[in-house]
C-alpha cells in the first residue's frame, strides 16, 4: 500500500521522542527545582525552606549546574603533564616531534652524579597553537618524565597565549593521562578521579641503584 | 513569441553546505537538466605524500589519520600494513586482531556518516542524521576508551597497535555489538520502505558494470553494481582468511543500492568483530624488537586495504633511511569521483547532490 512506509517511519521517530535523548548538555545544564536540590543532595522541600531564593529561581528555569563530561583515562588532551625530577634534558621528544613544535634549551647543571652529567631545562616551549595532539613526544620519552594530560579547555583570544612554557609545565596539576603508560594503567590509575600522581608512581623502572648502574656502564664501556 | 534557450554553465561550491567540504563542481543545465559536469578538485590539497617523504614511519601515522578523517582508524591500517612490507615485519597476533577490530568498527561508523548525509542530501533534514550520530558517537567512545581520541587516532604502529585495549573496553564492546543489529534495523525500518526516498533514488545515477571497473572504482559503489570484489575475500590482508562473512552485493548499480549495499555491510562487519572477538588471543600487541625508528631495506612496496570508501592503497619506496623516499595514496574518493559525469549527465539537478551523496567521499582524501 503506497504511504505505508512512511508510516513505518513515522513509528521510529515517535518510538525516539519516547527516548531519553543522548545529547549532552555543555558547559552547565538547566536544571528545576528537583535537579538542583538532587544535586545538593537534599529533598526538594527541604532545599525550598533552607534556600528559598535558589528554589524560586530553579522554577522560573534560571539555574544552572555544571556538567563533568566523562573521559577515558586515556584521553589525549592538550596539556602535558612533565615531571622535572624524571627530565634529563636530553630532547628526544623535541627531536621526534613530527611538527617541531617543541623548543627545549639546557644548561649543564653543574653538578656531577655517579652516573653523568645533569642538565637543567630552562626553556620548555610547546606550542599548542600547532599541536596535534599524536603524543609521539611521550611515547619517545626514554624516561617517562614528560605524559600527556586530559584537558581541553584551553581556548585563549591570541596564538601567543596557547605557549606552554616551562613555569606553566611545573605547576601544572600532575594528573597524567594513561596513553602509552601501561605501568599507570596496570596500578589502576586514573586521572578524572584519582589523586595527583607523584613522580615515584608514573614511571616505568623502579629508582635505578646507582652503585649497579655504575658498574654496568664501565662494563659496558670497557668490553 | 518564441523563448531563446541557451545551456547555462553554474559552478556549485567551492564552499557550498552540501558538497561535503571545499569541491566545485561546473554543470552545465539544460533548463533543468544536466547537459555536462565536471569536477574540480584540489581546494584542500595539503601535501601529505610529499610531508611523508620528510617524517618517519612512526611519524606518518599522525598524517594518514587527516587524510580520511571520517575514516582515520583504516588509512592508518594501510600505512603500516605498507611499511610492515617493506621493512619485513611480523606483526603480533593479538595487536592485528585488535587492528582488524578497530577497522571494521570504523567501517561502521564511516558508513553511519555516509548513510546519514546521504539522506542529508536527499532533503531528509537532520533526523536520520542524528540517528545515525548517535551510534557513531558510541563507537567513538570506544575508540576514545581505546586510544584516546575520538577523531585522530593513531593507535597503530608498524607490527601492531601501540598500547592493549583496557580492560573496561570489553564489556563496552559487547554491549554495543549486542544493540547496534536492533539500531541498523531501525535505519531499514525508517528509510528502505519510505515511499520518497525509493521515489528519489531508485533508477537514479546508474552507471554501468563495465564503467565502473574501467575507472578502477571500488568500493562499496561497485558491489552496488553486481561486481564481487572485495580486497577481505579477494586478497585477505591481515586475518581476513580465518573470520566468515559474506560479501552483500545489489545489482542495479544506483542510488539505493548503494545504500543498501552500506547497510548490509554494516551488519557484516558487526558479525566480523564477533569473529574476533572470539578469536583473540593473549599476548604483547607489538613485537618488542621493532624500533621507534624503522629502517627498511632499499625497495618499493604496495599494500591495499578494503576501507569503508574503497581500495585504499599505499606505494612506499625506500632508500634505506629512516623517511620513506617516496609515498603515493592511491585514495579511494578520488578515483570513485571522477565517475561523478558519467552518474549526472542526463539527470535533473535536485539529482545532482543525492548522487554526489551516494559516492560517499571524503575531500580530505579527494584532494590529501
Amino acid at each position: 500500500m503506497y504511504g505505508f512506509g512512511l508510516l513505518k517511519g513515522f513509528s521510529v521517530t515517535a518510538l525516539n521522542m519516547a527516548r531519553t535523548p543522548f545529547t549532552v548538555q555543555y558547559p552547565d545544564r538547566r536544571v528545576g527545582l528537583f535537579g538542583l536540590a538532587q544535586a545538593s543532595g537534599m529533598n526538594p522541600l527541604q532545599f525550598a525552606m533552607k534556600r528559598p531564593g535558589d528554589a524560586v529561581r530553579a522554577i522560573l528555569g534560571m539555574a544552572k549546574i555544571k556538567v563533568e563530561l566523562p573521559q577515558a583515562p586515556r584521553f589525549r588532551g592538550q596539556d602535558f603533564i612533565w615531571y622535572v625530577e624524571r627530565c634529563t634534558g636530553c630532547a628526544s621528544c623535541a627531536k621526534l616531534c613530527p611538527l617541531g613544535i617543541i623548543r627545549i634549551v639546557t644548561d649543564p647543571a653543574g653538578r656531577e652524579t655517579q652516573e653523568g652529567e645533569v642538565y637543567d631545562v630552562e626553556v620548555f616551549d610547546i606550542d599548542l597553537a600547532r599541536c596535534m595532539a599524536c603524543g609521539i613526544c611521550v611515547e619517545v620519552c626514554p624516561y617517562d618524565a614528560l605524559h600527556m594530560g586530559s584537558g581541553f579547555e584551553r581556548s585563549k583570544y591570541a596564538f601567543k597565549n596557547l605557549l606552554i612554557t616551562v613555569d606553566e609545565l611545573k605547576q601544572m596539576p600532575k594528573r597524567p593521562s594513561t596513553w602509552f603508560r601501561p605501568q599507570l594503567e596496570a596500578k589502576g590509575y586514573d586521572p578524572h578521579t584519582g589523586n595527583e600522581a607523584d613522580w615515584r608512581l608514573v614511571g616505568r623502572h623502579e629508582m635505578p641503584n646507582l652503585t649497579q648502574l655504575k658498574k654496568s656502564w664501565v662494563d659496558d664501556r670497557t668490553k | 513569441m518564441t523563448l531563446r534557450t541557451e545551456p547555462v554553465t553554474i559552478n556549485i561550491g567551492p564552499h557550498h553546505p552540501s558538497t561535503h567540504g571545499v569541491f566545485r563542481l561546473r554543470v552545465t543545465f539544460d533548463g533543468e537538466v544536466i547537459v555536462d559536469a565536471e569536477p574540480v578538485f584540489g581546494y584542500l590539497h595539503r601535501g601529505t605524500e610529499k610531508l611523508a617523504e620528510e617524517r618517519t614511519y612512526v611519524q606518518f601515522v599522525t598524517l594518514t589519520d587527516r587524510m580520511d578523517y571520517v575514516a582515520s582508524m583504516t588509512n592508518n591500517q594501510g600505512w603500516v600494513l605498507a611499511v610492515e612490507k617493506l621493512a619485513g615485519i611480523t606483526p603480533s597476533p593479538r595487536g592485528v586482531w585488535l587492528r582488524m577490530i578497530s577497522a571494521e568498527l570504523q567501517r561502521i561508523a564511516s558508513h553511519l556518516v555516509a548513510i546519514g548525509f546521504f539522506l542529508q542530501d536527499l532533503g531528509a533534514f537532520a533526523t536520520p542524521l542524528m540517528y545515525t550520530m548517535r551510534e557513531r558517537e558510541r563507537i567513538l567512545d570506544l575508540f576514545e576508551i581505546l586510544c584516546g581520541a575520538r577523531i585522530t587516532y593513531s593507535y597503530m604502529r608498524p607490527g601492531g597497535v601501540f598500547q592493549d585495549a583496557p580492560q573496561e573496553f570489553w564489556p563496552r564492546l559487547d554491549t554495543f555489538l549486542k544493540e547496534m543489529p536492533h539500531y541498523v534495523d531501525e535505519y531499514e525500518r525508517l528509510i528502505s520502505g519510505n515511499e520518497i526516498v525509493l521515489v528519489r533514488t531508485k533508477g537514479i545515477g546508474k552507471v554501468p558494470a563495465d564503467t565502473l571497473i574501467n575507472a578502477s572504482a571500488s568500493g562499496p559503489i561497485l558491489r552496488a553494481a553486481g561486481v564481487d570484489w572485495d580486497l577481505r575475500k579477494k586478497d585477505p590482508y591481515e586475518f581476513y582468511d580465518r573470520v566468515k562473512f559474506d560479501l552483500p552485493l545489489a545489482k542495479e548499480s544506483d542510488n539505493f543500492a548503494r545504500y543498501i549495499v552500506r547497510i548490509q555491510e554494516m551488519r557484516e562487519s558487526l558479525k566480523i568483530v564477533t569473529h574476533c572477538k572470539e578469536q583473540i588471543e593473549p599476548g604483547p600487541v607489538r613485537p618488542k624488537e621493532v624500533p621507534f625508528l624503522v629502517r627498511p631495506p632499499r625497495g618499493d612496496a604496495y599494500a591495499h586495504i578494503e576501507a569503508p570508501k574503497g581500495e585504499l592503497g599505499y606505494y612506499v619506496v625506500s632508500d634505506g633511511s629512516i623517511a620513506p623516499y617516496r609515498c603515493h595514496v592511491r585514495a579511494p574518493s578520488f578515483i570513485n569521483l571522477t565517475l561523478l559525469r558519467d552518474m549526472l549527465v542526463g539527470w535533473k539537478v535536485a539529482d545532482m547532490i543525492v548522487t554526489f551523496g551516494s559516492i560517499d567521499i571524503n575531500m580530505g582524501e579527494v584532494d590529501r
